[in-house]
């Protein structure tokens, strides 16, 4: 007769303790956020897919096109072209590409790079109807940042 | 109709004449219970399994091959995709790994920030097991609780290494980069917050009669079979077995840290939900612990550019969420692994689930299987 009552009883306290966790709850401001009517910060260190970093002064890629990137890779998702211009004293990209699609965000050619040219976007709301969206020319990407925000060199 | 045809239709109706007939249920590879794509091969006799045969290699990666065609350093990102829920551990076990056969030294502050890290890490898996394995067993609010106590890990995490799953954070010789004392602070606040949680989930699901009544004496895997089938963590922990890589081939700087291996002996599902609840609480001593003793320093020791390690064989093994977890590379002095091993606990904690499953209800045998804590990545890898 004991054990019955006993579990009874139990089984009220775990009726009890639960509507109590639930109604404290229910006092509680939300833990969620109306994305897309608000977001999130995105940290510092977020690592989006790869962009290239402009030279504060010029206004141009801070890349030399080594390739050192592309070797490091462990997909084999960067494309990396360049000349060597005339009067410059390094060379200078002319192609610059990342097949995003393949990318594993894995930062070994951040790490890489001699002179500091790749950074992280953080761009994350990525979304897209077909492939071609994420085949991403970096030096594009760059043009369209400096006509958004012109550095020194390029409002003068 | 050809002789075996007509053998095996002669069986069948032998079969039902005296009433054992059975017949074959799919269980997945896309099936909520088993989280992921896993596959069970289920011969039935009406409610009970008769024989339950796992059919792996649905999300089978080739990550040992995929070893063995990059630099060592390439296959980094891999090591935090085979078992995506406990990335740190497994990108600790390979890097301790080249460590050992390249004879790097890590610095101190990079291995504290490595347990602390990799005890974070712990956390949040077993977060998501306990909501995952509450769902399966037909309680929705816990997963809720438990992910929003997660998010604050993926945050904490988030900040310093950039990703939210796949961290990636380790490097040979130390780390991707330092901690800073936001991360510290943060640390120590989600340790303080985390304790009272963890007692209302004792109140709220471990004391909770229906849950427990669901668990008792269900999924039985004694210390014996566990050994036999080479199961480790929770499910051999869970069999009385105090048995954990951090203290039978201690590495990082756990010696130096004080907490105690749960075990329970009765084997059955709830030991191993006790058992994954009580190292919780153990990884935050642990963390706490590890903020305290945590010195200044560099993160990285200067490591070659160009790794190339000396012929020869070697082992590293950590404690994953899961269980032991061994790399085992070999090198022929390329820069290139000749060979990539991986011992993954889920393949070894799911081989025993066939033998351990027999006569059991279907409905039980799910609780079972979520009480293995499986990562089908991880099997299959
Ligand atoms: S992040 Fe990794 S995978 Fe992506 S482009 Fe850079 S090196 Fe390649
Ligand atoms: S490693 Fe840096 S400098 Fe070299 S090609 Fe890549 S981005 Fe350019």
């Amino acid at each position: 007769m004991k054990t019955p009552l006993r579990e009874l009883w139990t089984g009220f306290r775990s009726l009890l303790t639960g509507m109590r966790v639930t109604l404290t709850q229910f006092f509680k401001p939300p833990v969620t956020v109306p994305y897309p009517y608000a977001t999130l910060p995105i940290p510092e260190r977020y690592r989006g897919h790869i962009e290239l970093v402009r030279d504060p002064e010029t206004g141009m890629s801070l890349c030399v096109a080594c390739k050192s990137c592309e070797k490091a890779c462990p997909s084999g998702c960067i494309v990396v072209e360049g000349i060597k211009r005339e009067g410059d004293k390094k060379k200078s990209p002319t192609v610059f590409t990342v097949d995003f699609t393949r990318c594993s965000l894995c930062g070994s050619c951040v790490e890489v790079c001699p002179t500091e040219a790749l950074r992280f976007s953080r761009r994350y709301n990525l979304a897209g109807t077909d492939r071609e969206a994420y085949f991403l020319d970096l030096l594009k990407r760059l043009q369209a940042q400096a006509a958004s925000t012109p550095t020194p060199a390029t409002k003068a | 109709m050809s002789t075996s045809a007509a053998l095996a239709d002669a069986a069948r109706a032998a079969a039902r004449a005296e009433g054992r007939e059975t017949f074959v249920l799919n269980l997945g590879p896309q099936h909520p219970a088993t989280h992921g794509v896993l596959r069970l091969k289920l011969t039935m006799d009406g409610e009970y399994i008769a024989r339950a045969e796992p059919v792996c290699g649905y999300i089978h990666r080739m990550h040992e091959k995929m070893g063995e065609n990059r630099t060592w350093a390439q296959f980094l990102p891999n090591t935090s995709r085979i078992d995506y829920l406990s990335a740190m551990h497994y990108t600790h076990a390979y890097v301790a790994a080249v460590e050992r056969a390249a004879q790097l030294e890590v610095p101190r502050r990079a291995e504290f920030v490595r347990v602390i890290t990799s005890e974070l890490n712990r956390i949040s898996s077993h977060l998501v097991w306990f909501g995952a394995f509450l769902l399966d067993l037909g309680g929705f609010t816990p997963l809720l609780y438990a992910f929003d106590d997660r998010e604050k890990i993926l945050d904490l995490l988030e900040r310093i290494t950039g990703a939210r799953l796949t961290y990636c954070y380790y490097r040979f010789g130390g780390l991707y980069n330092d901690v800073d004392a936001e991360f510290l602070r943060g640390a120590r606040d989600f340790v303080r917050y985390l304790r009272p949680r963890l007692d209302m989930y004792r109140e709220l699901v471990t004391e909770n009669i229906i849950f427990r009544k669901r668990l008792e004496g269900i999924g039985v895997a004694d210390a014996e079979l566990c050994r036999r089938y080479g199961a480790t963590g929770p499910v051999l922990r869970g069999a009385g077995v105090a048995y954990d890589v951090r203290r039978a081939e201690p590495y990082a700087v756990y010696p130096e840290l004080d907490f105690k291996i749960p075990t329970h002996p009765r084997g059955d599902s709830l030991a191993r939900y006790l058992v994954r609840m009580e190292e919780m609480e153990q990884s935050l001593r642990i963390i706490e612990q590890a903020l305290d003793l945590i010195p200044e320093g560099p993160f990285r020791s200067k490591v070659p550019k160009v790794l190339k390690l000396p012929p020869g064989d070697t082992c590293f093994a950590v404690e994953a969420a899961r269980g032991r977890f061994m790399v085992r590379i070999v090198s022929d002095g390329r820069d290139i692994p000749y060979r990539v091993k991986l011992r993954t606990p889920s393949f070894s904690n799911l081989s025993l689930f066939e033998e351990a499953s027999r006569g059991m209800l279907l409905a039980d045998a799910l609780a079972f299987l979520g009480s293995l804590d499986l990562v089908i990545p991880d099997i299959d890898r």
